[in-house]
């Protein structure tokens, strides 16, 4: 049986694509599955820098679909993850239009026999680079932030996944303030479930340690100590088809922390 | 500091619940909002049948998919077509325009003003009914 292929989109930038395709990536390998995390934003790639593994890439996709290099030469493997977790980078000075959507659902099928999983990270928008990221994918987990603008834009996106046949789509709601919701100053998941009517698969608290898990270059989810990484690893698990409950409002998201304790204000 | 915010800002709906009714407001709009070239092609159907009926000034025709704020949900194609003339005759087939009345045909001989339209089958002189 081959991989579930899942894309990570969103519409709007900046709401955690990449940052959730690493880390759902990283906590797939960590329960033994074989996966690769492909960086579908040609021109401007990220996931390579989010995983740390920028310095290990040698070809890019492009490579492959041009048949400058085999596949197996573009991979990049992921040694604290062994054989369980690989990167398929994107060029970074080609542009969105090198590559046709039908192209990259070939590639989606090359790496379907080797792997268990393939994580396809979005680009923002809705055109060429959305539709070349989404052609392989069976899967989508639409990424929004509990903001106007993100929730406005994960609507379109869910829209445009449902007419192309993606199945199932779920929601990750990025970012997520307790705090700020109890106050009625932020949308509350029920809010963004209201509005978007699919269905959930994680609420991610807003966290300070992924920015500096960015800088070094170390996914959160390969430690799973702080609640963004812990709520990873669950999303995970549910991608997994495991029932984990997603913890109630008032209590710290996904685990006990100090981090949250100080944004509870105590 | 709510009450303030509350007194001073109007309405007392929190932040969240207004960023909830925008949205859901504009994503009612997002889903139905016609594409110009259809509410083009519209435009000119709809001309097209107005003109068996009345004559309108064409260039003065304003159409629009309105979003009722009042009622959620509902969505409503309004038009404003400024009308020159109604044609006459046209759909008064069948139509029961004149009222008889028998004190206007034995008091009163005045002549019906205006248009023509089918006499009343006694082919007296009656009131219309404007």
């Amino acid at each position: 049986m081959g991989a579930r292929v899942i894309v990570v989109t969103s519409g709007k930038g900046g709401v955690g694509k990449t940052t959730s395709t690493a880390n759902i990536a990283v906590a797939l390998a960590k329960r033994g599955k074989k996966v690769v995390a492909v960086d579908g934003d040609i021109g401007l790639r990220n996931l390579d820098m989010v995983m740390g593994l920028e310095r290990r890439i040698v070809y890019n996709y492009i490579d492959v679909i041009e048949k400058n290099c085999r596949i197996a030469q573009a991979l990049v493997h992921d040694k604290r993850l062994k054989d369980h977790l690989y990167l398929l980078p994107a060029a970074q000075t080609r542009t969105k239009d090198a590559v046709k959507p039908e192209q990259m659902k070939e590639l989606c099928d090359q790496l379907r026999p080797d792997f268990d999983f393939v994580i396809m990270d979005c680009p923002a928008g809705i055109e060429g680079g959305f539709r070349n990221a989404s052609a392989g994918a069976d899967e989508a987990l639409v990424v929004t932030t509990p903001e106007i603008p993100a929730v406005r834009d994960a609507d379109r996106i869910i829209g445009m996944l449902e007419s192309m046949g993606k199945s199932p789509i779920r929601l990750i709601i990025n970012r997520f303030r307790p705090v700020m919701v109890q106050n009625n100053d932020m949308l509350s998941q029920d809010d963004i479930l209201d509005i978007l009517s699919i269905n959930l698969i994680g609420v991610v608290p807003e966290d300070d340690s992924v920015i500096k898990a960015s800088n070094s270059g170390e996914p959160l989810a390969l430690d799973q100590n702080t609640p963004a990484g812990e709520a990873y690893s669950n999303i995970a698990a549910r991608i997994l088809g495991e029932d984990i409950p997603l913890l109630p409002l008032d209590a710290p998201s996904e685990g006990i922390f100090s981090g949250l304790r100080k944004m509870f204000g105590f | 500091m709510d009450f303030f915010k509350r007194w001073f800002g109007g309405g007392g709906s929190s932040s969240a619940e207004k960023a909830k009714k925008r949205l859901q407001l504009v994503l009612i709009h997002d889903h139905t909002d016609i594409s110009p070239q259809l509410l083009n092609s519209l435009r000119i159907d709809m001309i097209a049948v107005l003109r068996k009926y009345m004559d309108i000034d064409e260039s003065k025709i304003v159409m629009n998919l309105d979003h009722m704020e009042e009622e959620m949900g509902t969505v409503a194609l309004v038009a404003n077509i400024p009308v020159l003339r109604v044609k006459r005759g046209a759909g008064d087939e069948g139509q029961p325009k004149l009222t008889v009345s028998e004190e206007a045909i034995l008091s009163d001989r005045r002549v019906v003003s205006g248009a023509a339209s089918p006499r009343a089958q006694s082919g007296g002189r009656v009131k219309r009914h404007r």
